[in-house]
């Protein structure tokens, strides 16, 4: 039995079914949403160093619909569910503040399907469909609280988000039109024939265009640090811990990989949007003093390092230079993604926990909480050091591959703009650390408790992993899973022959 | 020559997003947007004096393929009006909303986020 549909099918079922089946029971949504993330988790796990292409229907490629099944895809279906599965744990407690849990998981599962099929698909205009699923599931999560603010940023989040939909769907017409195709690798393999015309160069503006909006990167950044702080806590790990990634950056790597061909052109716009977002993100989060707002402006900057990183590896692919430095410098940059959706989603998790005790979200008003909340604080500052860099961490790792990569593939100013941006990080996570943690309690913070049981299981488990994720980068877990990652971006255009079997 | 008034379709609900101030104006700009896209995919299959693409006993697959227009833009299209069909929704549910809690549908007087 073919594992590859279900990655869709299951989550999508049970957002169906648990609207149905839960009326009388207060106790099955929990249930179901947490097998069914569980459930994908294991299957994720499962399909570890698997090839294959599942054609829908039997109609072969360039016909039919194919979801394919590569490393990266492997990579990005192994985040989603680990993110997903903590986020359903943590919120068995923290959604009892709001009304309706079972909309909430309903809507959650139609998100992580919808991403799943992202990452899987193998057709343009169906990324188009899944993008929009996950988006609209997102933009209903984010006002989920129905207040002022909640039902402000999901506004914005979802004119913006709207915007960029219908300039992907206005790139992929014009693809459609120019080549009659809609299969990736079809695309490929004709635009490897026929070469690129100005009709597809527009094409390509419209879905880098659409996508980094997607990806919050920075001149389309405007949507994130409004709709991130806002959404509940578990929301929020997911939209910075995944959803940018997959629905953004994801989407941008495959299609300038392996469907249009990497161009210098291409390799140099991603690396300005990439240090532009890194150094803008970097500075706009020192001057914050909402806990979760701070969060979100480093969600931007840190996905500037993964942008950055793949756009060194794409210029190096481009120009013809040693693979051996394409492959550390996007090797790099997905780790450092990985890297991100499990510190960035723990921290975001840890101000839910901070919100749930203490009912604020103002660093001002927190201080002391390190005796008060000892798991929180701990998983917290594990948190905060690995995003900063702190040496046995995985953040380090990851920004030092980085950074040699683009020491070797002589970006030298893009290097020194990496160190600097990584010491500002270390900055403003002393100062949430130094207001939140540390510090005389303050007044209204004296009967804070620690947050349940099951809202500290899934906070210790993602901190474990920030500890011991380095360790992917020791050959066997890395010829695992991250090298085959790397090597179905390096391929570039070969991917159609590796799809299409010829 | 008429793909370029799609664009200029396009155009106009973008201008419409990101210049006024009504939220209600700002989702009938999406609308337009939608619609110049959708209009856009349509006129790709589009064939003058074409039939309808259903294959009759009768008809060779030469002749036929000759004559009538192409049925996957209108396949994606249904579902480009499916699925904008469901942003619309929501992005009125949530104007409503905002009313509820605002007393207005002026953007400029919604500013509890910033920074």
């Amino acid at each position: 039995m073919n594992v590859i549909p279900l990655f869709v099918a299951i989550p999508l079922a049970a957002a169906f079914f648990i609207p149905m089946v839960s009326q009388k029971f207060r106790w099955v949504p929990d249930l179901l949403g947490n097998l069914t993330a569980f459930a994908l988790l294991v299957m994720a796990v499962s399909v570890i160093g698997k090839k294959d292409v599942y054609i829908m229907g039997g109609w072969a490629p360039p016909i039919g619909i194919n979801l394919v099944l590569d490393g990266l895809s492997v990579l990005m279906l192994i985040t989603i569910s680990l993110v997903g599965f903590t986020a359903t744990l943590f919120s068995i407690r923290y959604m009892e503040q709001y009304t309706s849990k079972l909309r909430y998981y309903s809507l959650f599962l139609l998100m992580m399907g919808g991403m799943n099929g992202v990452a899987l698909s193998g057709d343009m205009f169906n990324i188009f469909v899944f993008l929009e699923i996950a988006s609209v599931a997102s933009y209903a999560l984010v006002g989920f609280g129905c207040e002022h603010e909640e039902l402000e940023a999901s506004f914005k989040y979802l004119v913006l988000g709207s915007v960029a939909s219908t300039l992907i769907l206005l790139g992929v017409a014009v693809i459609y039109g120019s080549l009659g195709s809609l299969n990736m690798a079809h695309v490929s393999r004709l635009i490897v024939e026929q070469g690129m015309n100005k009709a597809l160069y527009f094409s390509l503006t419209l879905l880098v265009m659409g996508f980094s909006l997607k990806a919050a990167l920075v001149p389309f950044h405007a949507w994130l640090p409004d709709a991130h702080p806002s959404a509940p806590a578990p929301i929020s790990a997911m939209l910075s811990g995944v959803l940018i990634k997959v629905l953004g950056v994801y989407a941008l790597l495959r299609i300038s990989f392996n469907v249009f061909g990497m161009s210098p052109l291409l390799a140099n716009i991603l690396i300005w949007l990439g240090t532009i977002s890194m150094v803008v993100g970097g500075l706009l989060a020192l001057g914050q003093w909402d806990y979760k707002r701070l969060l979100a402006y480093s969600s931007i900057s840190q996905v500037g390092y993964v942008v950055l990183a793949v756009g060194i590896g794409g210029a190096v692919v481009s120009r013809g230079d040693s693979m051996t430095v394409a492959g550390l410098a996007i090797g790099g940059g997905l780790f450092h993604l990985i890297n991100h959706a499990a510190f960035k989603s723990l921290l975001f998790l840890s101000s839910g926990a901070i919100v749930y005790s203490t009912g604020t979200r103002d660093l001002r008003k927190m201080g002391g909480l390190k005796d008060r909340m000892p798991l929180t604080s701990g998983a917290a500052n594990i948190g905060a050091f690995s995003i900063s860099g702190i040496p046995p961490f995985n953040g380090f790792w990851s920004k030092l591959v980085i950074i040699i990569a683009a020491v070797q593939a002589r970006y030298y100013w893009l290097a020194l703009t990496a160190v600097l941006i990584s010491v500002i990080t270390l900055a403003y996570y002393l100062k949430l650390q130094r207001h939140a943690f540390f510090g005389p309690a303050s007044e209204n913070n004296r009967d804070v408790r620690e947050v349940p049981l099951s809202m500290c299981i899934p906070m210790v488990l993602l901190a474990v992993l920030c500890v011991g994720m380095g360790l992917l980068l020791l050959p066997g877990p890395r010829a695992e899973i991250l090298q085959p990652a790397v090597d179905a971006l390096t391929m570039g255009m070969k991917y159609a022959t590796v799809i299409l079997g010829r | 020559m008429i793909y370029a008034l799609c664009l200029v379709l396009f155009m106009v609900g973008l201008y419409g997003v990101v210049t006024k101030k009504n939220t209600v104006k700002i989702v009938i700009g999406i609308i337009i947007m939608e619609y110049a896209v959708n209009l856009f995919l349509v006129l790709l299959g589009y064939r003058k004096d074409g039939v309808a693409p259903i294959i009759d006993e009768g008809t060779s697959v030469l002749k036929f393929s000759q004559l009538a227009v192409d049925p996957l833009p209108q396949a994606l299209v249904l579902t480009a009006i499916v699925i904008g069909l469901g942003v619309i929704a929501l992005m009125v549910a949530i104007c409503i909303r905002l009313y509820e809690r605002y007393g207005t549908f002026d953007i400029t007087e919604m500013r509890r986020l910033k920074g």
